[in-house]
């Protein structure tokens, strides 16, 4: 394709013109605003260039929020990967008896987008100090969670209930392709001698692969720029970066305007990063596709 | 000595039985195939030799020893799918080599190996390709290749020509066919196509409702076929309706005109059944047969004419060859044809 | 053995989904000491500025469907009819919102459209509504497009274009009568789902400072007990709703289609 195009670049197509709505507002209400972002982190209040804000970032509590961010992500990306593609593999391919699979996915379906606000309400009656799981636990088995040292407000707590919407959504993305693998590549593999589990190194998962790869960094950047959950559940206060930029912008509590820039810039970056890790390995991995 | 030996199989998929007490000794280096219709059970049979599905009830022996408790990967069998089922995310070679590999087999040996496959199927410089870059018929070879790298016991070929083109389908017949016999491979080749059947087996075993209805070489399936189902599943079949005036001389009526066949028959009324090729153009005092109608189709094929001729009421198809010197009936015309007793094939059941 | 595994994984799995539900349900009837009770939900339905928000909401909702159908389905149409060698940029810009965070592209429509700027749509209240909307539009753009796109790959979209304009139909006749009517089932999928994103966002209507139901949840939430559990349960029946409409329409279609 780039190349056909680069050679009719220079031809104007009419066509293009019934772009021109799309175009124009993508431009104003997603490309411009990004930019004025990007431009705004390496500029002076005055407006010429400086690295100040940027450098801005370097203090103990902006950093800690990036890594408790990035840690935070990570974890729920893994396991939400992990747990959904356990469950979409046992619906799929588990041998269950086929009314299961529609339900799990109209499930799925739910859930991923009952993320936000009422998602922490839910945990909240459910794993908060006055929850039905933790006075179950408390009157039933004398189990005192928080004397254990969990806290549904901590780095686990969160964890917990962004796995919520973080393994239905791997679901509805992975059981497409789980159910695109061929039986007759497992019978293949299995007549040739290999076990499952070396069907599955050798030839499910690499196959897998870019999916699987897509939907972690989907998943990643999903999680990292979620907010409402985390705000409703702890208020302000928890230390990750979409709540300090929520509360910077809302009261610029850091003192310093372009220091939100460059906060709103450095989450571009990691989340441009994680989806461009992405976009290499899947053409690294790809070479046998059309 | 029978190689690979299947005694009163059973399969049932709930009360549906699908294969019935099925029976067969394969020799060592034997090519057979399985002929049927769809949901004959066919596929079944070879799937429970693969070991994909397990027996209701019977045994399976390859060499002497029973099978049946033995999972796929411990069989060593070669098995080439319908749709190809090459790894689309491995390599030509690593294709190949999977079996080899996952077997511990070492790196030299692998490549040696592969190479020595590769120019087997003829497709020596096809290595490091993808699968997506070959065409139907090379991914098929490539199967064919990756099956019997590990050096299988048996061969089984799972419709392994349907999805192909008609042109490439012939071609790789002979093909696996030639490969077949230089390595002298036991082989169990499933299919719905009766020429292939016919063309490529030492022995063709036609199914039908999950018995075998005839076990026995392609001339006689053909030629001598045990049961109305076979004369019917295989080849075509010309009906012709008469009634036996004289069982012990073979006399018989068609259509108010007697003729005298020569040879013992059934009393009653009995349905004669004739290849269109048994039936030749013109009387011939030299023939039992000789029945006179009119044509109502010429269809001119090449080097051969399809006549479709009216005969008493019975429609008959006869294949005659073309010959430059004498353009075929034409339509409407009245013909005489005539046919040998011996080629006439008695249906009582 | 595997069967064994899968249902285990499946049960456990459903195990961790049900239990917040469970939990949310028996905590918005615990209202009353000693006995289960609909007062929290008594209370909020009750509350004006639970009706405010949520029609304020909802209004917000069906103004992204609008405005999202009529970007996306004449660009999507257009793409596949006559500008193909588009199609992977006009993809990836639809991704973009998928990748970048809602509350940076906010950030940025706070400090571009403020009102000193050549767009100073933060200086009033409709205006302000405007800029969330296309936010909302924004976010929903993903779903909408590939949504719309799926049923535009299902039909021959060249063929129809040309029959139509063969018989004298002009190109909003076209979208209208012919295209929009084939890809309705995509474009009532994106507006379920657009729905359910949008009732219950938080970020953006925080940050514009806008009276929607999402701000007004989170604001209970921090002064109630029971109250939220109430809003949650119905935001989940919402959400549910959303996805079952979606399943609806989806087999209705198909069941249409068989017939015709």
């Amino acid at each position: 394709m780039p190349i056909r195009s680069a050679t009719s670049r220079f031809r104007f197509n009419p066509h293009w013109l019934g772009l021109l709505p799309f175009a124009l507002f993508t431009v104003l209400f997603l490309v411009l605003p990004t930019m004025k972002i990007v431009v705004g982190a390496f500029q002076t209040p005055e407006g010429s260039f400086t690295l100040n804000n940027i450098r801005g970032l370097n203090t103990p509590s902006i950093l800690s929020s990036y890594w408790v961010s990035i840690q935070l992500s990570l974890v729920t990306a893994t396991l939400g990967c992990l747990v959904g593609f356990m469950m979409a593999a046992a619906v799929i391919l588990g041998g269950l008896p086929r009314w299961v699979r529609s339900p799990l996915m109209t499930f799925s379906g739910v859930a991923s987008n009952f993320a936000g606000v009422p998602l922490a309400f839910a945990f909240l009656a459910t794993l908060g100090p006055v929850g039905l799981v933790t006075l179950w636990l408390r009157q039933e088995f004398g189990i005192n969670l928080r004397a254990m040292g969990f806290n549904l407000l901590s780095f686990w707590g969160l964890v917990i209930v962004y796995l919520f919407f973080q393994i239905p959504l791997m679901i509805l993305i992975i059981a497409p392709a789980i159910e695109g693998l061929k039986r007759e590549w497992r019978e293949a593999a299995a007549i040739l001698g290999a076990t499952g589990a070396q069907y599955w190194r050798m030839v499910a998962l690499p196959i897998l692969f870019p999916s699987l790869l897509g939907t972690f960094a989907l998943l990643f950047a999903n999680s990292f720029g979620a907010i409402a959950t985390a705000f409703a559940l702890t208020g302000p206060q928890l230390n990750i970066v979409p709540i300090k930029l929520f509360a910077q912008i809302r009261g610029d509590v850091l003192g310093d305007p372009h220091l939100g820039y460059a906060l709103a810039f450095g989450m571009i970056v990691i989340t441009g990063i994680a989806n461009g890790l992405y976009i290499w390995l899947r053409v690294r991995s790809e070479r046998w596709l059309k | 000595m029978a190689f690979l030996e299947i005694e009163h199989l059973e399969k049932s998929f709930g009360t549906n039985r699908v294969v019935k007490d099925f029976n067969l000794s394969v020799a060592k280096g034997e090519f057979i195939s399985l002929l049927g219709p769809s949901g004959c059970g066919k596929t079944t049979v070879l799937r429970m030799v693969a070991g994909f599905e397990s027996p209701s009830t019977g045994a399976i022996r390859i060499d002497g020893k029973d099978v049946v408790k033995l999972r796929p990967n411990q069989r060593n069998i070669g098995m080439v799918f319908q749709a190809y089922a090459l790894f689309p995310n491995l390599t030509v070679a690593q294709n190949v080599a999977f079996g080899l590999k996952v077997a511990g087999v070492g790196r030299a040996e692998r490549e040696a190996r592969v190479v020595e496959m590769l120019r087997l199927i003829g497709l020596p410089d096809k290595g490091p390709s993808y699968p997506f870059q070959l065409s139907g018929g090379q991914q098929q070879r490539v199967a064919l290749a990756r099956a019997l790298a590990v050096r299988p016991q048996v061969l089984l070929l799972d419709e392994p020509l349907s999805a192909l083109d008609a042109k490439i389908r012939v071609s790789l017949r002979a093909e696996i066919r030639q490969i077949q016999r230089e390595l002298g491979i036991t082989t169990i080749f499933v299919t719905h196509d009766q020429e292939e059947a016919l063309s490529m087996s030492d022995r063709v075993v036609v199914m039908n409702g999950g018995v075998a209805e005839q076990v026995a070489e392609p001339f006689e399936i053909y030629n001598r076929p045990a049961t109305r189902f076979v004369a019917n599943f295989v080849g075509q079949l010309n009906r012709i309706e008469a009634r036996v005036i004289a069982p012990t001389t073979g006399e018989i009526e068609i259509g108010g005109t007697r003729h005298m066949l020569g040879r013992s028959l059934p009393s009653g009324d009995v349905a004669l059944a004739l290849r269109p090729e048994a039936l030749h153009m013109g009387a011939d005092p030299a023939r039992e047969l000789n029945l006179t109608g009119q044509v109502t189709e010429v269809d001119f094929l090449g080097s051969v004419i399809r006549l479709r001729v009216d005969v008493a009421g019975n429609r008959l198809s006869a294949d005659v060859f073309n010959r430059p010197d004498a353009p075929p009936p034409a339509l409407n015309s009245t013909v005489t044809l005539s046919a040998s007793a011996s080629d006439l094939i008695i249906l009582t059941a | 053995m595997t069967r064994l595994f899968a249902w285990g994984s499946v049960i456990l799995g459903c195990v961790f989904f049900a239990l917040p539900l469970i939990g949310m349900t028996e905590f918005s009837l615990r209202m009353r000491r000693g006995e289960y009770s609909f007062d929290a939900y008594a209370v909020v339905l009750a509350d004006p500025r639970f009706q405010q928000t949520f029609g304020y909401s909802v209004l917000m909702a069906l103004a992204t469907i609008l405005v999202g159908a009529l970007l996306v389905v004449p660009t999507a149409f257009w793409v596949r009819l006559k500008l193909p060698a588009a199609r992977p940029w006009v993809e990836f810009v639809t991704l973009l919102p998928l990748v970048i965070p809602a509350i940076v592209v906010v950030f940025g429509y706070i400090r571009l459209y403020n009102t000193s700027s050549f767009l100073p749509l933060t200086g009033s209240a409709t205006g302000t509504n405007i800029l969330l909307m296309c936010g909302y539009v924004m976010l929903a753009l993903p779903y909408m497009y590939r949504a719309v796109d799926t049923g535009l790959r299902s039909i021959d979209v060249a063929t129809l274009t040309e029959a139509a304009q063969s018989l004298g139909a002009g190109w909003i006749t076209i979208l209208a009568k012919v295209i929009l009517p084939n890809v309705l089932t995509g474009v009532l999928s994106g507006a379920f789902l657009t729905f359910a994103i949008v009732i219950g966002e938080f970020t953006m209507a925080a940050l514009l400072n806008r009276p929607a139901f999402g701000p007004f949840m989170q604001v209970l939430g921090a002064n109630r007990a029971y109250e939220p559990a109430a809003l949650a349960v119905i935001a989940f029946a919402i959400t549910w709703a959303c996805m079952g409409l979606i399943q609806l329409v989806t087999r209705f279609t198909k069941h249409t289609r068989a017939q015709g």
